[in-house]
């Protein structure tokens, strides 16, 4: 998919928060071949694991910072900052959350701090929640695509409204990707098929029983469901439509 | 003289600048009492007493 002038190779696109073992990311990048991974901005001090860039920067795969854990527009706008010194990209996964229970955006926040970064430069990926008018109002100031949720961080619920993700899809003509709330396979396939671009995935295959495994399911989920929606679903029927013909049936 | 390095009080020698405090660059980023200071700037930036700063990488995250 092509994403603010870049090629991304694939519409799967995961998180590395999560993992209890580090030294597993690089089979988890592998299996999962994904479009970008995310990490996160954190301070040096708090724990070593200074080694986790230089493990991605190994596979080739394209990193994109967040802002998690930030609960301002200012704490969001100098985290970015932050980000693009340390890794050398203007792309950010803008989060900017409104209380530690829920972890959901605060879109007031978000809204400002997504006009502030995109006079700033940086190429915007919001996390957001799945409103159309929400969504179509970060795409009005720059973002380069939104990223609504399926449900909330790391439940692992898969899309609680369907129809709110197809009406975040009918609303803007930036990329949609489906942030949040993954539990499984049949949930990223669902999300394609609903219309969204990519799908984001961190805890969904961190903390399964076997990442790696997981990973590999998920690949194979968002490519199925990207077919299936190009090649076109049959509708819904309140009743039943045979498939053989009626003609020519013994003894008639 | 007295700074603040991620939260935590540090003693330093009056003189000490960036580069000093923060050796390496790499996959590495600063800010000076809420501002980013590029790693260009870090051996002409001289810290000053109660001078907060932040040194940040990247780590597991979603």
């Amino acid at each position: 998919m092509e994403l603010a002038g870049a090629e991304l190779p694939s519409r799967l696109w995961i998180g590395t928060g999560g993992l209890t073992n580090i030294s597993t990311v690089t089979d988890v990048v592998r299996a999962a071949a994904p479009g970008l991974v995310t990490v996160s901005i954190r301070r040096t001090s708090d724990q070593g694991s200074g080694g986790l860039l230089d493990t991605l920067r190994a596979t080739g795969v394209r990193i994109l910072p967040n802002t998690a854990g930030c609960f301002s527009a200012r704490e969001a706008v100098l985290t970015a900052q932050l980000a693009r010194e340390a890794l050398e990209t203007d792309w950010v996964k803008l989060e900017v959350i409104g209380d530690e229970t829920s972890l959901m955006p605060d879109v007031v926040e978000l809204l400002e701090a997504a006009e502030i970064l995109v006079r700033l430069g940086f190429t915007v990926l919001p996390y957001t929640t799945p409103d159309p008018v929400v969504a179509q109002r970060l795409a009005d100031v720059g973002c380069a695509a939104v990223m609504p949720l399926g449900s909330p961080i790391g439940s692992g619920r898969g899309i609680d409204d369907p129809r709110a993700i197809e009406a975040v899809r009918a609303a803007v003509a930036v990329p949609v990707v489906l942030d949040a709330g993954i539990g499984t396979a049949s949930d990223a396939a669902l999300a394609m098929e609903l219309g969204c671009d990519a799908v984001l995935a961190a805890t969904a295959i961190t903390r399964a029983d076997r990442p790696v495994q997981m990973a590999a399911a998920l690949r194979a989920a968002v490519e199925a469901g990207e077919l299936a929606r190009l090649a076109g679903r049959i509708p819904r029927l309140t009743t039943a439509r045979a498939s053989s013909p009626m003609p020519g049936r013994v003894g008639t | 003289m007295n700074i603040n390095v991620n939260g935590k009080q540090r003693v330093v020698d009056d003189g000490t600048t960036l580069q000093g405090l923060v050796p390496s660059t790499r996959g590495v980023a600063v800010a000076l009492n809420g501002v980013v200071v590029p790693a260009s700037s870090w051996q002409s930036t001289r810290l000053s007493e109660d001078d907060a700063v932040e040194v940040v990488t990247a780590h597991q995250g979603g």
